[in-house]
């Protein structure tokens, strides 16, 4: 039985669908089977950051709905053969995404792959409920800034009230993944730095992914971080957290580009 | 000092930290309250509509806080041909 993991923010534009292409992709290459699954039903965009794009035939809502079997809607990724995206549509809205259609397409995605990773839109409206609603961990991207880390906040009460394992009672995992840090700005002061963060949500931490150019050269080029630009810093720290995910202990670090005294220095001193 | 203002990092980030604390403290505390009232209105519908028929719409609860105390007030509307009666449940 494979392992389903919400991707999850509360506010846009902090890096969900980047982390879970490059999350998705990281897993899948250590070869376990790992589908990437679409939930910003009308926004979708894991299918232009995956490269995707021009191969969508079907869709979340179509499988959900009856109108395709899964095996139909999922794409295979041309670089990593055990990746596969589940695309969500861009014609219907969220409300047709129904309970018992995403429990079911879920289950059956379990059954299939090692990893179920789960793209949820921003807010928390139906598609973000739905999107965690079925998962057994949850990765909560964040950005050191004020908002974001509200939202994020706002996120772990749902994730605690609305899913199905904090009904049950079991509680589910949450993992912290810090993306845009910029080490150098943090040890000025001008940025939230991560000892902050962790002590403001007390989640424990997946990673640190640093603020780079290379996260926009990826996304226009259509791959997943882990693939295209595989030795740049947010690319070796995304392969940290993905191996974090799977269980492994790996160091905390925060991998950079330039190789700066200055960033060791800090880090030492927020360990 | 002021001379010397220059030579300090301009620190906002000890700010926004706590900004934030201080909010989520309070945020986190009114999602308590919201579930506290729900729990509240639940059971008291529960013992009240035992004895008595109420419509569940038109029964409030409200938490009001201060420094000192907190009230819990509850407001029941009972339709004037509803009869009340103190017999136990059968």
């Amino acid at each position: 039985m494979g392992k389903v993991i919400v991707v999850t923010s509360g506010k846009g534009g902090v890096g969900k669908t980047t982390s879970t292409a490059a999350l998705g992709a990281a897993l899948a290459r250590t070869g376990s089977t790992v589908v990437v699954v679409d939930f910003d039903v009308g926004l979708r965009n894991l299918d232009l950051v995956m490269g995707a794009e021009r191969r969508v035939v079907f869709d979340l809502i179509n499988v959900v709905q009856g109108d395709a079997k899964l095996s139909q809607a999922l794409i295979r990724d041309k670089r990593i053969e055990t990746l596969y995206l589940l695309p969500a549509s861009q014609t219907r809205d969220k409300d047709a995404l129904t309970e018992d259609g995403v429990a079911s397409v879920i289950s059956n995605l379990r059954t299939k792959f090692d990893w179920v990773i789960c793209d949820s839109p921003a807010g928390i409206e139906r598609g973000a409920t739905l999107a965690m609603r079925y998962a057994d961990e949850a990765v909560i991207v964040a950005n050191p800034e004020v908002s974001s880390v509200r939202d994020s906040d706002r996120m772990v009460g749902l994730i605690n009230s609305k899913t199905m394992k904090a009904e049950l009672g079991e509680g589910m995992m949450k993992h912290l993944l810090i993306t845009r840090f910029d080490p150098e700005r943090a040890s000025r002061g001008e940025m939230l730095n991560i000892r902050d963060v962790l002590e403001i949500l007390s989640i424990p931490l997946l990673g640190i992914i640093p603020e780079s150019e290379e996260v926009l050269r990826a996304s226009n080029l259509g791959a997943p971080m882990t693939i295209c630009g595989r030795n740049s810093a947010p690319s070796r720290a995304y392969f940290d957290a993905a191996r974090r995910l799977a269980g492994e202990e790996v160091e905390m670090t925060i991998p950079t580009d330039r190789k700066s005294l200055f960033t060791k220095l800090f880090w030492r001193r927020a360990a | 000092m002021r001379l010397f203002r220059f030579l300090r990092p301009k620190s906002s980030a000890p700010v926004a930290r706590e900004r934030l604390q201080i909010l989520l403290e309070y945020e986190r505390n009114l999602v308590n309250q919201t579930n506290l009232i729900a729990v509240l209105r639940e059971e008291i519908l529960a013992v009240v509509g035992r004895h008595v028929t109420i419509d569940p719409d038109k029964v409030q609860i409200r938490v009001d806080r201060s420094a000192e105390l907190s009230i819990i007030a509850v407001g029941i509307q009972i339709p004037n041909e509803t009869r009340m009666t103190a017999a136990a449940p059968a």
